[in-house]
């Protein structure tokens, strides 16, 4: 396949991703839409790297990889944080500054 | 040629599931099966990378997110269930609004690849990639590498903090 499929099916993706993102109301539901949206950064990296011939990309990619595993975790710490003291999983109600 | 026909179909086959799995991510109902779909993605995204010759990427896809992310995720959903007592809302809104938002970014970033025109020639696969990334994560990027060993620490630590129990 040529390096415009992988970039095109990577930004249909993405595009997936951010209207999950956009729609959702529920803050779990953002983060399954980040979660897309930065696979389809994955899949780039990789389809750029391997037709250039350059490891780098796909180095890139295990970092990103790990970046997001530790997001994931403190995300859902901070989802299950907000769920103990105000009761809530809209991100619409998390409107406070103040802890 | 019956190389390229297998490679084709392949890329196809994960391409369209990887598609269809992100829509029911973002259109389903229920914040569960969301999750399983997401599931589904992140292991065709890893069939995506195996079609690119990276091998341990997919392994790491598959070991890392599709079984770690999505554990700690099912994990979050029953836990704050069981907080509430009561099943989670997964409502959408501004459906439209972002849709179309989404539909023109799609449409400016196809057209952009269209003039990029990025039609780089395949190289043959030279040796093994996977002692290539462990080469360079060891040599010219060993100090991102340590700094992400720190990184993982400062979130196990900052996750367990928050997830406390009350005093």
């Amino acid at each position: 396949m040529s390096l415009s499929a992988y970039l095109t099916l990577a930004a249909v993706v993405f595009c997936i991703g951010l209207f999950g993102t956009m729609t959702r109301r529920n803050t779990v539901g953002i983060l399954l839409g980040i979660e897309l949206m930065l696979n389809a950064v994955n899949i780039n990296f990789v389809a750029f790297s391997r037709f250039r011939g350059i490891e780098t990309g796909m180095v890139f990619t295990l970092f990103a990889i790990c970046i997001t595993v530790a997001e994931v975790a403190l995300g859902l710490a901070i989802v299950i944080l907000l769920f103990r003291t105000r009761r809530t999983a809209s991100a619409d109600h998390v409107d406070w500054l103040k802890g | 040629m019956t190389l390229d026909v297998v490679a084709i179909g392949a890329f196809w086959l994960c391409a369209v599931t990887l598609v269809c799995s992100a829509l029911a991510v973002v259109l389903g109902k229920n914040l569960f099966h969301s999750v399983l779909w997401l599931a589904l993605a992140l292991v065709s995204t890893a069939a995506i990378f195996l079609t690119l010759d990276a091998e341990f990427l997919a392994a790491v896809q598959v070991l890392l997110y599709a079984g770690g992310v999505i554990t700690v995720v099912v994990f979050a959903i029953v836990v704050t269930e069981r907080l509430v007592g009561e099943r989670l809302s997964h409502v959408s809104r501004r459906v439209v609004t972002s849709a179309v938002v989404c539909a023109a970014l799609l449409a400016v970033l196809v057209r952009a690849l269209n003039l990029a025109n990025v039609s780089l020639p395949r190289p043959a696969a030279a040796g093994d990639l996977t002692s290539q990334i462990g080469t360079s994560l060891l040599t010219r990027y060993a100090l991102p590498f340590e700094l992400l060993a720190l990184l993982l620490v400062v979130g196990l630590l900052a996750a367990s903090y928050f997830a406390r129990p009350e005093d």
